[in-house]
């Protein structure tokens, strides 16, 4: 397996966007802003396709069209976190928007063939050159340590915002930071898995490891791994199983990692761990204040 | 596509392009199809904004996909895998949520369960060996294609829903705006809410299959978010969302037919342009309106 070198290539890229992808999911199901990763992965569809029908590196309808989206989600948003009508009526237009570059592109070039739009859809993991592999851990490194360096402010500004605002903390700011960081990793991983799964890798392992424990270091660790694990086991399962596209492969391991958290776990459906943790401990000072 | 000798495409006279409109069966069956499409998403899609409900709608959307996909698979009609799937879905949904409010790891759950679904459905298009083409108008709609029968279809399956929405809709109501105070009073909730799911299901498998499985939702939630935008009393607000829902589908329809581009296209930038609109004369016209209600009151 490891004698091609489209699978290495796959395997070292796909390392790299899962623990982003663990990382950044596990803030993402602690602020409870599924909706808004979901919403940024059909803004990556769109953006990719804007680029391609005009004919620029579609990398860079990516990265300037999810980052743009996360920073007007962001400032539209009270306190970062913006009502779901709002983002439903945002991202249903941008699908149509995405559909219309669809049609532009694929009636425009007589040469170009309708993959594009599967590829944006449904990502490409194998087939990812060498300059590929460098730029997806760069930007994967560059969101991990964004993300580790905010990772004990944004732990307090999503656990108990009134308080942090209280203390000082610049929450709405950190807010807006972590939104963007979303929309890289977005970006990055809708290349891996494309713009309709990287959901499952986002939500699934994160919320895997909010069933398992409330700690939240080892929480985040936790997501980083197992989202790792679903990466590695996937693309063995679509080696070893041809017909079985890599990207589908990645998605149903994390969620059978998923299925089996809440199997094994299954409490109230409603509350995090780590959110419930803290309302035990902070009971007494969020009553008296 | 229209023979090019006999369609004249768009002239500057309106009588004579309303009517050109209606010449194609396809197209009045396309009409036929959008209208009854359009009420019941307004309906249901009032009920889903105000539930708080546009991720589980969104996600019954999707499942949508994987359901046309494992019938094209299967070699049955399109219509068995979009209602046995949201069917099957609305089930799932209603098991992993409770009614209380959304938190973190009811939404993980409901992204999971998205992308299973989805990346199932890329299974089955695969397997199927199916052109792209399919794949597109699969996930993006089509209103070509559209059939007598399947116009019969979608008129009695949206008669069955909204015949469960209007039996339920007080209670539904109640729940809706105040889950605790519903339960305390003995109405189901938890049942109320399946239910609703499975409702939800049904519109969604019908909408799909005009809209695609990715556009559903420019139907579903947008008129109704411009509903609840002007107005909070119940009733008028349905009838807005419905009256919104097929001023887009029978513009859209209108210039989709008019033009090259996508039908989805049209719907959502549509919806999208009203929604915005309506929230730009809300915050422009609150100002002008407590100058008038001043002046009428001195008057």
């Amino acid at each position: 397996m490891l004698a091609h070198e489209f699978m290495r290539n796959a395997l070292v890229a796909g390392s790299f966007v899962g623990v982003a992808c663990g990382l950044v999911g596990y803030f993402v199901v602690l602020r409870a802003q599924v909706f808004a990763g979901d919403a940024l992965g059909h803004v990556a569809f769109t953006g990719a396709l804007a680029a391609v029908a005009a004919g620029v590196d579609l990398r860079v309808g990516l990265f300037v069209a999810t980052i743009g989206a996360a920073l007007a989600l962001g400032a539209l948003g009270n306190r970062a976190r913006v009502d779901d009508v709002v983002i439903g009526s945002f991202f249903a237009w941008t699908l149509g928007l995405g559909v219309l570059f669809l049609s532009i592109f694929t009636t425009g070039s007589s040469a170009g063939d309708g993959t594009a739009g599967v590829h944006a859809l449904f990502g490409s993991i194998l087939g990812l050159g060498t300059r590929d592999v460098v730029v997806a851990a760069v930007l994967a490194l560059l969101a991990c340590a964004v993300l580790l360096v905010i990772a004990r402010p944004l732990l307090f500004a999503s656990l108990d915002p009134l308080v942090a605002a209280a203390r000082g903390l610049p929450v709405r700011l950190l807010g807006v930071v972590f939104l963007a960081v979303l929309g890289l990793v977005a970006a990055e991983a809708s290349q891996a898995v494309g713009a309709l799964l990287l959901l499952g890798l986002i939500a699934a392992p994160a919320g895997a490891a909010h069933r398992l424990t409330s700690s939240p270091y080892r929480g985040l660790a936790l997501s980083a791994s197992l989202s790792l694990v679903s990466v590695w086991l996937g693309l063995a399962l679509a080696y070893a199983v041809p017909t079985l596209p890599p990207s589908t492969a990645i998605v149903a391991v994390a969620a059978a990692i998923y299925l089996a958290a809440f199997v094994t776990r299954r409490r109230d459906a409603g509350a995090t761990l780590v959110g419930r943790r803290w309302a035990r401990q902070h009971e007494p000072s969020s009553s008296g204040a | 596509m229209p023979d090019a000798a006999v369609f004249q495409g768009l002239s500057w006279n309106p009588v004579e392009d309303l009517r050109a409109l209606f010449v194609y069966p396809f197209m009045v069956d396309a009409l036929a199809a959008g209208t009854i499409v359009a009420v019941l998403a307004g309906v249901v899609g009032w009920f889903m904004t105000l539930r708080r409900q546009t991720f589980a709608g969104h996600t019954l959307a999707l499942i949508a996909f994987p359901g046309a996909a494992a019938a094209a698979l299967a070699g049955v009609p399109a219509g068995v895998g979009y209602f046995g799937f949201c069917g099957l879905g609305a089930l799932g949904l209603a098991g992993i949520g409770g009614t209380g409010r959304r938190q973190g790891a009811e939404t993980a759950a409901i992204g999971t369960l998205q992308a299973f679904a989805l990346g199932l459905g890329f299974l089955f298009v695969r397997l199927y060996h199916g052109l792209l083409t399919d794949l597109d108008s699969l996930l993006f709609g089509t209103f070509l294609g559209i059939t007598r029968g399947q116009v019969g279809v979608l008129l009695a399956v949206a008669a069955v829903a909204l015949a469960l929405v209007a039996v339920a809709a007080r209670p539904l109501l109640f729940s809706s705006l105040d889950p605790a105070a519903a339960r305390a009073a003995g109405v189901p909730v938890r049942v109320l809410n399946a239910g609703f799911l499975l409702v939800l299901g049904l519109t969604v498998a019908e909408t799909s299959q005009i809209t695609g499985a990715l556009l559903v939702f420019a139907l579903l939630v947008t008129p109704a978010a411009t509903a609840h935008e002007l107005t909070s009393r119940p009733w008028l607000g349905i009838c807005l969302s419905v009256a919104a829902a097929l001023a887009v589908t029978w513009l859209g329809l209108a210039l989709a037919y008019f033009s090259i581009y996508p039908v989805g296209f049209y719907v959502t930038s549509l919806s999208f342009a009203l929604y915005v609109g309506v929230r730009v004369a809300k915050s422009l016209g609150v100002r002008r309106r407590a100058a008038l209600a001043v002046a009428t009151a001195r008057s």
